[in-house]
């Protein structure tokens, strides 16, 4: 046992920050730490440099231009990434269809998508949930029928984070009715400038745009689009599921968060002194330290085990995402009562207008309110204690 | 960064594991308690046997040089087992101090005498009124020409009634709560002016207080430097505190397993109670908490035996917070989810409730950790 990072996983460390140093654009670091409103421009510029660098996938196999990092190495990289400020690459494309395509894609469906998902020129977004199927997501009831060399959708996405700027989306479809829930659903490539595709913004409640619903009015999708087997699409969400063990604690954008509270709670003021002085204040934030150190060893103990993954990648969602929520809930209390004042505009780079009590203040009680859904999204924290229950117990 | 064992570690467990599961039966445990001795002869002659009294000795005093995750192992597995044996008293506490700060005389004397099982020794540390804090001694050894005379009493000394040899904090110089000017004394158990009440703890392990009046001992008697003996003791008690840890992380596994296996066994409405989805999320939560406390007994096994003092108090106290927290969770989940059984003398489960209870409150409870690591986080942000 030894938990030290090895020569050359602290060279790599090395190599990352100063890339990042040398790399990342000011007006993004600025955009990213200061927790100012999020632009698709950003995530684009951000992922073309990093395909530049060829570093475009971290997580994906050299083949298909990826990395080939180990799993320790993406974990320092993502790391480095969110210390430094850079922003989160698109897991839409990255992380959630890419897998799927490579390993149960035709020779053309990774020839024409996997490129424009490493560049930065698609941008993918996720047709799961509906608004009668969502932990219950087997239930969902779009259809794809088949009329000669095409499925004709129909039905209702919902929930579709960043939908607004979509390119392709990709989506499980019900294929037949006739068989077990599960047994008849496919997983299709759509494009979103099909006819009969419509988006739609849901306003969520600190008053952005950032999910969407998505209409599928007859849209005509080539039979070519569907990957794999037609009927097997739960088995490839259910693969993409297995695949994460995990992206989902954030242990590198947790980290930094914290980091910047800490310098938060330096600068806010409690009746003439530092927020931090505040033993009632200090303790919860020290116990969310301790919280966030162990779900970080907790993440390194997944990583390097080589079993199969097992309850592990639910207890990381779940610590992963009650530790954020934590971390933006005392963010918001650091600022206290400031944070009352709701100014979108603040929320704008260079933003030079009043605010109340400064800028720490301004996106805190909207990004509490967001956050809100790290617990709900991905399999709600309950449905994880389902899987770990059902995983543990054997039932 | 990795977390495998090595090959020996792992035999070690395995074997260690073997033998509590044989030999360190319910019933035989209980009538270790009942004895009242504290310990087993054949029990701590098997353990010396298997090389563990010794193990985290330098070679040359009959040990196996092995590291703080070696300590981890062994008391996991104990606290699966719930061993009631002084090995933490006797090895990792007064053995552990007096590897890292004895003389050469004084290891030769002791350390060896450990290992065969011959000797076994307490730390007398804390007193009424200081609480937690081990910088807080009133009791006394003043200097009378080559010799100390030591009063004073003390309490929560672990195992001290089975002790030979007893280890005592005293003040030979600085005001009542300094770091300085505490001296650390190796005496016999049975000498002058010593006495030791020895009494049950609710979990059957064994506790003592100890009362010195006009102790005479030599200057021999000293272990490190006059007036700078604290170093050395935060240091052997920051291994135990690790040692605990390890301990609790096995209890807790101990506690969730056989939780599961009750829950899957008792009926009620027709089905096993572990249908109901509410004891299920109980469950995950048990689970959850078994995992990061692991996690945290590892680093603190890590940090152990580490002379960065600031780096390893933090860990040390990271590790405790969470891990005294989930004891206390998972002690109560378990005895919740076993029903009315859960709170009766023959159900293993309340045996593991009581034992990760008082793990929490020794060396500092979750309350007391939490304000160190919040003392260290604010000095670190300084």
């Amino acid at each position: 046992m030894d938990l030290n990072y090895t020569t050359e996983q602290e060279a790599f460390r090395k190599e990352v920050r100063q890339f990042l140093q040398e790399n990342l654009p000011d007006d993004i670091r600025e955009r990213v730490q200061k927790h100012l409103r999020f632009t698709k421009d950003v995530t684009v510029r951000w992922q073309q440099t990093l395909y530049k660098q060829g570093w475009g996938a971290s997580t994906w196999p050299k083949e298909f231009g990826g990395t080939g990092w180990t799993e320790v190495e993406q974990l320092i990289f993502e790391d480095e990434c969110a210390l430094a400020g850079a922003p989160r690459q698109l897991d839409f494309g990255l992380r959630m269809v890419a897998p799927v395509i490579m390993k149960f894609g035709s020779r053309e469906q990774k020839d024409q998508h996997l490129p424009g998902i490493l560049d930065g020129s698609v941008w993918w977004s996720q047709g799961y949930s509906e608004p009668g199927s969502g932990s219950d997501l087997a239930s969902l009831r779009t259809t794809a029928g088949r009329d000669g060399d095409y499925y004709i959708v129909n039905g209702q996405k919902t929930w579709t984070t960043l939908g607004q700027h979509g390119d392709w989306i990709f989506c499980l479809v019900r294929t037949n009715k006739d068989v077990k829930a599960q047994e008849g659903i496919s997983f299709l490539l759509v494009d979103m400038k099909t006819p009969g595709v419509d988006v739609k913004p849901i306003i969520m409640l600190d008053g952005e745009h950032e999910i969407n619903d998505v209409f599928f009015e007859n849209v005509k999708v080539p039979v070519e689009n569907c990957v794999g087997e037609e009927d097997k699409g739960w088995t490839y969400a259910k693969y993409l599921l297995g695949h994460e063990r995990t992206g989902l604690a954030n242990v590198g954008q947790w980290k930094a968060m914290m980091r910047r509270l800490k310098e938060i709670a330096r600068e806010e003021q409690d009746d003439g002194q530092a927020i931090i002085e505040n033993a009632r204040f200090r303790d919860r934030l020290a116990q969310l330290d301790a919280e966030l150190r162990a779900l970080e060893l907790t993440v390194l103990r997944v990583l390097t085990n080589v079993t199969a993954p097992g309850p592990e990648a639910s207890v990381l969602k779940i610590r992963g995402t009650e530790i954020g929520q934590r971390l933006f809930e005392l963010t918001m209390e650091a600022t206290g009562q400031n944070v009352m004042a709701h100014i979108p505009d603040a929320l704008e780079p260079g933003y030079d207008g009043p605010t109340v009590g400064g800028m720490n203040a301004m996106p805190a009680a909207g990004d509490y309110f967001n956050m809100r859904k790290l617990s709900i999204f991905g399999g709600s924290n309950e449905i994880q204690r389902n899987i770990i229950s059902k995983l543990v117990l054997g039932l | 960064m990795n977390f495998e064992l090595t090959e020996e570690q792992q035999i070690l467990q395995d074997s260690l594991r073997r033998f509590l599961a044989n030999e360190y039966t319910f019933k035989k445990r209980s009538e270790i308690i009942e004895s009242g001795k504290g310990s087993d002869e054949s029990i701590w002659n098997a353990l010396a046997e298997m090389g563990l009294l010794a193990f985290t000795f330098p070679e040359e005093y009959d040990g196996l040089g092995g590291n703080g995750i070696d300590t981890m192992l062994v008391m996991e597995s104990f606290g699966r087992a719930l061993v009631t044996e002084p090995y933490l008293a006797t090895v990792v506490l007064a053995g552990g101090l007096v590897r890292d700060a004895g003389s050469d005389a004084q290891k030769q004397a002791i350390l060896p005498a450990i290992a065969s099982g011959q000797k076994r020794m307490a730390l007398a540390a804390y007193e009424h009124g200081a609480r937690y804090n081990l910088s807080n001694v009133k009791t006394e050894a003043k200097s009378e020409g080559s010799n100390y005379v030591l009063n004073g009493s003390k309490t929560a000394v672990i195992h001290g009634g089975q002790a030979n040899q007893l280890i005592i904090s005293a003040r030979t110089g600085g005001d009542a709560r300094s770091e300085s000017g505490i001296t650390l004394f190796l005496l016999d158990a049975d000498i002058n002016g010593v006495v030791i009440r020895d009494f049950a703890t609710h979990d059957g392990f064994r506790t003592a207080e100890v009362t010195l009046k006009d102790v005479k001992v030599g200057a021999d008697a000293i272990i490190g430097e006059v007036d700078n003996g604290f170093p050395a003791l935060e240091k052997a008690v920051d291994q135990s505190i690790a040692a605990l840890c390890a301990e609790a992380v096995g209890a807790i596994d101990a506690m969730n397993e056989t939780t599961l296996e009750y829950t899957q066994t008792r009926k009620q409405f027709g089905v096993p109670i572990s249908k109901f989805q509410v004891l299920q999320h109980r469950m995950a939560d048990m689970f959850i908490h078994a995992q990061q406390s692991r996690s945290m007994a590892i680093l603190a096994a890590d940090y152990a035996n580490s002379d960065n003092r600031e780096a390893r108090r933090e860990a040390i106290s990271q590790a405790k917070l969470l891990i005294g927290q989930g004891a206390r969770e998972v002690g109560q989940a378990g005895v919740q989810l076993h029903g009315g059984m859960g709170v009766t003398d023959e159900m293993w489960a309340a045996h593991i409730f009581k034992r990760l209870t008082l793990i929490n409150l020794m060396f500092g409870d979750a309350d007391y950790h939490l304000g160190k690591a919040s003392d260290a986080l604010l000095a670190k942000t300084a």
